[in-house]
């Protein structure tokens, strides 16, 4: 008999998010995630300062507000006509940023949000050893009140009580790693959440050595950290888990603006050498060039308006109606008309792909160890990998560009801003590809849109009936207890959802919502 | 000693936010945030937090369950944590939280409802405490200040603000501690818009280490210089907080620290009337310069 399983609200993820599956004989059948909050952010920017969007677009989102730094100022650098003449030192310092936060947010998401999917921190009650952390969450469980650890979804956790143990040391101990990680954010970029450092132009300063040494160190701390217990973690979870590797695959079609710029004088997005590359590819493998002409958004199954369908997000326009078979806040985001994921899996696998050296051969090490063909790669497993490979990749590039800095030269240059102008600024927020677009009139703000990664991951329907990625990925998945429905949070989990971001977009215009049925 | 340990309960609830004041929180260094959640933060008394939605291990009907369970079995004993502002329009319809009756909850019933029953409210981030970025022009979904809804509500649950995009870390750890080890903060210890004066009591200019240059007359040009920033739109000289002392992220840095002018995310004004952020200030958007 069939059944349908509602989780509302999907914890331990940014944002409200609503997933919906129906169950017949213990596989989903169809799939549906909901978007919760809407606060209107891009009408909110409107009329505003341009300048101003580096400040607001990063209270989209808090967990990933330096990626929407990043984007913004590149979107006005566009918009401006500067996007060739950022000095290196501004290169590499906005670099130095969003890279050191991206390594933290990747390790915020393993630990903090998904680990305690696979890990039962109760077993700790069990520990007879002298560490005083462990000890005093023995303590801690003896006293009997639980939260936040209780209650929870039981009966699947899988590692045995001593690698338990360590592991609950090791989220304790990334707790502390990602802390440090946005201290070095904040010496580069005043405070982090919601930082100041990465301007139009480049980056308001160039660390003296002192700092650069102070960084270089906590950019190792963090690689030790990577490498010694990240890394060996997520093979750990990997070998319990393995059935994951074959769950949760999802569209197998791959989208990656690129991150963090290797080269000067560039103005093309699409061109520009970077660390990790832009591009799409599919299960094939095979490399494909980005071209963000081939970006439109459906909305059939959204709120909105059919007559502003199929349309590329510089054209972007928001109506809300009222239709028959429209599930979601979410617009679809599609690419060259097909569904797409986005996220470091994607960037791994694009790079890959296009045969980035330090890509290929890190993924293929990893391969060797797991004895496995490039296709577990696509799965919730091959997630977590490839975040960590580009967590790794990232900041083995962080400690060489620290050094790259030049005293004495310019970190960013001067700028006029022009009265009307158009813009677009693409990056990989650590969640997945990000853009901004932006309309000036009168140095003003007229218009300014985003597609942030988890509008692409978890849009609903496209005109074409197909599901979004993370329908696409729950749908087909046997689900072994309904009450306890482990494999559906950790689909979900596994693509590091933020709703904060991908809500945004929305702009109702009408009354009688009741009927709406956002939760 | 474990057995006459005093729990208290909280219940962190994120309305219109970004989660930024969360992640902030997360960056508190003593005490840890491990020491906040796990251990006994001050001698025989133990922060339960129950729900936090981005640290919790539990998803979906359970966590609605435990939200009303508290608001019932202890009442008048637990503390309401809001992040973000409160959506108002459309009765509450841009923001809900979980299902009853097969209907969605709008979070402004949510917070009405564990508003009523809690000890108190604390009103994390400049939106909670003032409504903050979403309640900037047009104010889409007619977002607004947990103290401010409170009053129209009629509510008379004790609400501390604890403002700042994002609060710093210490400013929502101390009022933990001093609400654990001095009882909730009175009418003599918070400013008149409920800022705790222990965090929010001087002006960002007065204690600014490039006051001189402002005394002195000596002004950057552009973001980055040395110099006094008023002329490329610091808002430090109307923004109350203890930035220029305490610092951020342990201590490492501050925004005008790396040559961007304050941006007064402190403040009732933030955004709409301490923006452009790259403009000064002028008078004619600030009245209350130089009252003070």
């Amino acid at each position: 008999m069939g059944r349908k399983v509602s989780i509302d609200p999907v914890t331990r993820i940014e944002g409200h998010l609503k997933i919906e599956a129906d169950i017949e004989s213990g596989v989903v059948q169809e799939a549906k995630s909901s978007g919760m909050l809407f606060r209107g952010l891009e009408l909110i920017l409107k009329g505003r300062d341009p300048r101003d969007a580096q400040v607001i677009t990063q209270r989209i989102c808090g967990v990933c507000p330096q990626p929407h730094a990043a984007a913004s100022v590149f979107n006005l650098d566009s918009a401006f006509g500067i996007a060739d003449k950022i000095p290196p030192n501004g290169r590499i310092v906005r670099n130095l940023i969003q890279g050191i936060h991206d390594v933290q947010d990747h390790i915020l998401h393993f630990y903090h949000l998904a680990a305690l999917d696979y890990v039962d921190i109760a077993q700790v009650a069990s520990y007879q050893g002298n560490d005083p952390e462990l000890n005093s969450i023995k303590e801690f469980i003896g006293r009997g009140e639980l939260g936040p650890f209780l209650p929870r979804y039981e009966g699947d956790y899988r590692l045995p009580a001593d690698v338990t143990h360590e592991v609950v040391t090791h989220y304790l101990k990334a707790l502390e790693m990602r802390r440090k990680g946005h201290e070095a954010v904040s010496m580069l970029s005043g405070k982090i959440p919601h930082s100041r450092g990465v301007i139009p132009g480049g980056a308001t300063e160039l660390p003296p050595i002192d700092k650069i040494a102070a960084l270089l160190w906590r950019i190792n701390e963090l690689r030790d950290f990577i490498n010694t217990v990240y890394l060996p973690d997520v093979v750990a979870v990997a070998g319990a888990y393995s059935d994951y590797f074959s769950i949760g695959a999802g569209c197998k079609n791959y989208l990656s603006y690129g991150l963090y710029d290797l080269e000067d004088g560039v103005a093309d997005v699409t061109k520009k050498k970077k660390l990790l590359d832009q591009g799409a590819t599919s299960s094939d493998l095979v490399y494909r060039e980005l071209n963000p002409d081939r970006i439109a958004e459906h909305v059939k199954h959204s709120w909105f308006d059919d007559a502003t369908t199929g349309r590329h997000p510089s054209q972007g326009e928001t109506k809300v109606s009222h239709k028959e078979g429209a599930y979601s806040w979410l617009k679809s985001p599609r690419y060259d008309g097909k569904v797409y994921e986005v996220g470091p899996l994607a960037s791994i696998l694009v790079s890959y792909a296009r045969g980035n050296p330090t890509v290929t051969g890190l993924v293929n090490t990893y391969l060797q160890k797991l004895n496995a063909k490039p296709d577990v790669l696509f799965s919730v497993l091959g997630r977590h990998l490839a975040r960590a490979l580009a967590t790794k990749i990232t900041a083995d590039y962080l400690a060489d560009a620290v050094l790259q800095l030049t005293p004495g030269e310019p970190v960013n240059i001067d700028y006029e801003m022009p009265k009307e102008a158009y813009g677009m600024g693409l990056t990989e927020a650590s969640r997945g590809a990000l853009g901004h677009w932006i309309e000036i009139k009168d140095r003003k703000i007229a218009n300014y849109q985003c597609i942030v990664p988890t509008t692409w991951n978890a849009s609903p329907r496209d005109d074409e009936g197909r599901p979004g990625p993370i329908e696409q990925a729950i749908e087909g998945t046997k689900v072994r207890d309904a009450d306890n429905p482990f494999e559906l949070v950790r689909i979900v989990r596994s693509y590091d959802p933020c709703l904060a971001c991908a809500v945004h977009i929305i702009s109702p215009k009408t009354k009688n919502l009741s009927k709406f049925r956002i939760t | 000693m474990s057995n006459e340990v005093a729990e208290y309960p909280v219940i962190w609830l994120q309305a219109a936010c970004c989660t930024g004041c969360s992640i902030s929180v997360l960056n508190t260094v003593s005490p840890s945030i491990k020491n906040v959640l796990i251990d006994q933060l001050v001698p025989g008394k133990h922060v339960s937090m129950r729900v936090h939605p981005n640290v919790m291990a539990g998803s979906g009907e359970m966590v609605i369950e435990l939200m009303e369970t508290t608001a019932e079995v202890d009442k008048g004993k637990y503390i309401l944590v809001v992040e973000g502002a409160v959506p108002t329009a459309d009765n509450g319809i841009y923001g809900t939280l979980g299902e009853r009756d097969g209907h969605p909850v709008p979070m402004k019933e949510r917070i009405k409802e564990l508003g009523t029953n809690a000890l108190a409210v604390v009103s994390v981030g400049t939106c909670a405490a003032f409504g903050g970025i979403p309640s900037g022009n047009p104010n889409p979904t007619a977002c607004k200040g947990v103290k401010e809804y409170f009053e129209e509500e009629g509510i008379a649950t004790p609400v501390v603000n604890v403002p700042g995009c994002p609060p710093h870390p210490d400013w929502f750890v101390g009022v933990l501690a001093h609400v654990l080890v001095l009882g909730l903060p009175g009418a003599e210890d918070v400013d008149d818009v409920g800022r705790p004066l222990l965090f929010y009591g001087n002006l960002i200019h007065e204690n600014c280490p490039r006051r001189a240059y402002f005394d002195e007359g000596k002004f950057a040009k552009k973001q980055g210089e040395p110099e006094c920033l008023y002329y490329v739109g610091c808002k430090g000289p109307i923004t109350y907080s203890d930035c220029p002392t305490r610092r951020w992220n342990n201590g490492k840095n501050w925004c005008i620290g790396v040559g961007a002018p304050c941006n007064g995310c402190t403040q009732p004004e933030f955004p709409d009337n301490v923006a452009p952020f790259y403009e000064k200030i002028t008078e004619d958007n600030l009245p209350k310069i130089g009252d003070e």
